[in-house]
């Protein structure tokens, strides 16, 4: 019940937030702050997720068959793989070690 | 309205629109996927997709709920992430001029690749094709796409074999790298990825990424000068 809640209140703010965009006066966007926190608040949370995603479990940092994939991504991404091919090859990458019994 | 009557430069919004479009519904695969993987039921992956459409706050929200952060935390990050598509609709409101439930209709569709697509065009009609081209097209491949992933996640089973977890790791980072182009972003995700793993063995789960984003809001703080 607890993942609809997520599910259904996490729609409702991202609705919220972007109809908000287009019902405030345009003048409210001319903060510097606003606009510097705004550009750079998505690479953040980005990279944090990166992070927590490939070395969390749970509360306890691990290395494990994911850190394969995401330095298999990080290939295909400086060869300029489109995004699918980018997530197929970190999947297949860290199953392939698995496989091989590690991680 | 017949083809005939519109210029060569709403043609070629069409056509970035849909080819935009298409790409990007593609990776509506992995969404699905990965959201069974982390213990959404494939309905409640699909409503993510329905609702609330924002390729980087849904691959937040499954992340943070599969790895077992609360429901605030999972919230927290999925509109945090949200945050930047009101400012698209504060840029494209000047741009489409549109009202009642068309205005309700763009705001649902405001996402990175309907607002870099309308953004780019020259004129005011080009930019309405490229935006509803786009969005219209992302969203209904966005959402078949999430389902066929889904039901594929369901079908494999234990999301761990196939690498399903790292498929969300490469799925961030693949929406991370092109803002590591520019240096302030870069430095700035540095300082959040190192706050995380710091913050992993501390705080609840979920609660690392939130912190990522004070990263944002004190860079944000200390550069205000260099662009005002």
């Amino acid at each position: 019940m607890s993942t609809w809640t997520a599910v259904l209140v996490a729609s409702l703010v991202s609705f919220g937030l972007k109809l908000t965009g287009y019902l405030v006066p345009p003048r409210w966007l001319h903060n510097p702050v606003a606009t510097r926190v705004s550009a750079l608040l998505p690479a953040a949370l980005l990279a944090a997720l990166v992070t927590v995603q490939t070395f969390s479990s749970g509360a306890r940092l691990t290395v494990d068959a994911r850190v394969v994939g995401l330095a298999v991504a990080v290939l295909a991404l400086v060869r300029r793989a489109p995004f699918l091919v980018v997530v197929i090859l970190a999947a297949a990458a860290a199953a392939g070690v698995r496989a091989a019994g590690w991680g | 309205m017949t083809s005939a009557v519109h210029g060569p430069a709403r043609r070629a919004a069409v056509r970035r629109g849909l080819s935009v479009g298409i790409a990007t519904s593609l990776y509506g695969i992995s969404l699905g996927a990965v959201a069974v993987a982390n213990g959404l039921s494939v309905w409640q992956a699909c409503v993510t997709s329905l609702l609330l459409f924002s390729g980087g706050s849904q691959f937040a929200l499954v992340g943070v709920l599969g790895a077992g952060g609360s429901v605030g935390a999972a919230v927290a990050a999925s509109s945090l992430l949200g945050i930047r598509n009101g400012l698209y609709g504060l840029q494209l409101a000047g741009l489409l001029n549109q009202r009642g439930w068309r205005r309700v209709a763009a705001a649902q569709l405001t996402i990175d690749e309907s607002t870099a697509v309308a953004v780019v065009q020259p004129d005011s009609e080009s930019r309405s094709a490229g935006f509803w081209v786009t969005g219209v097209t992302v969203y209904v491949g966005w959402n078949l796409m999430t389902l066929a992933g889904a039901l594929l996640g369901n079908a494999v089973g234990d999301p761990r074999r196939y690498g399903l977890d790292a498929a969300a790791a490469a799925a961030f980072l693949a929406l991370l790298w092109p803002r590591l182009k520019e240096r302030q972003a870069a430095a700035v995700a540095a300082a959040g990825a190192l706050m995380a793993a710091a913050l992993v063995p501390v705080v609840a789960v979920g609660l690392p990424v939130v912190a990522a984003a004070a990263a944002a809001v004190v860079a944000g703080w200390l550069l205000r000068r260099t662009t005002s």
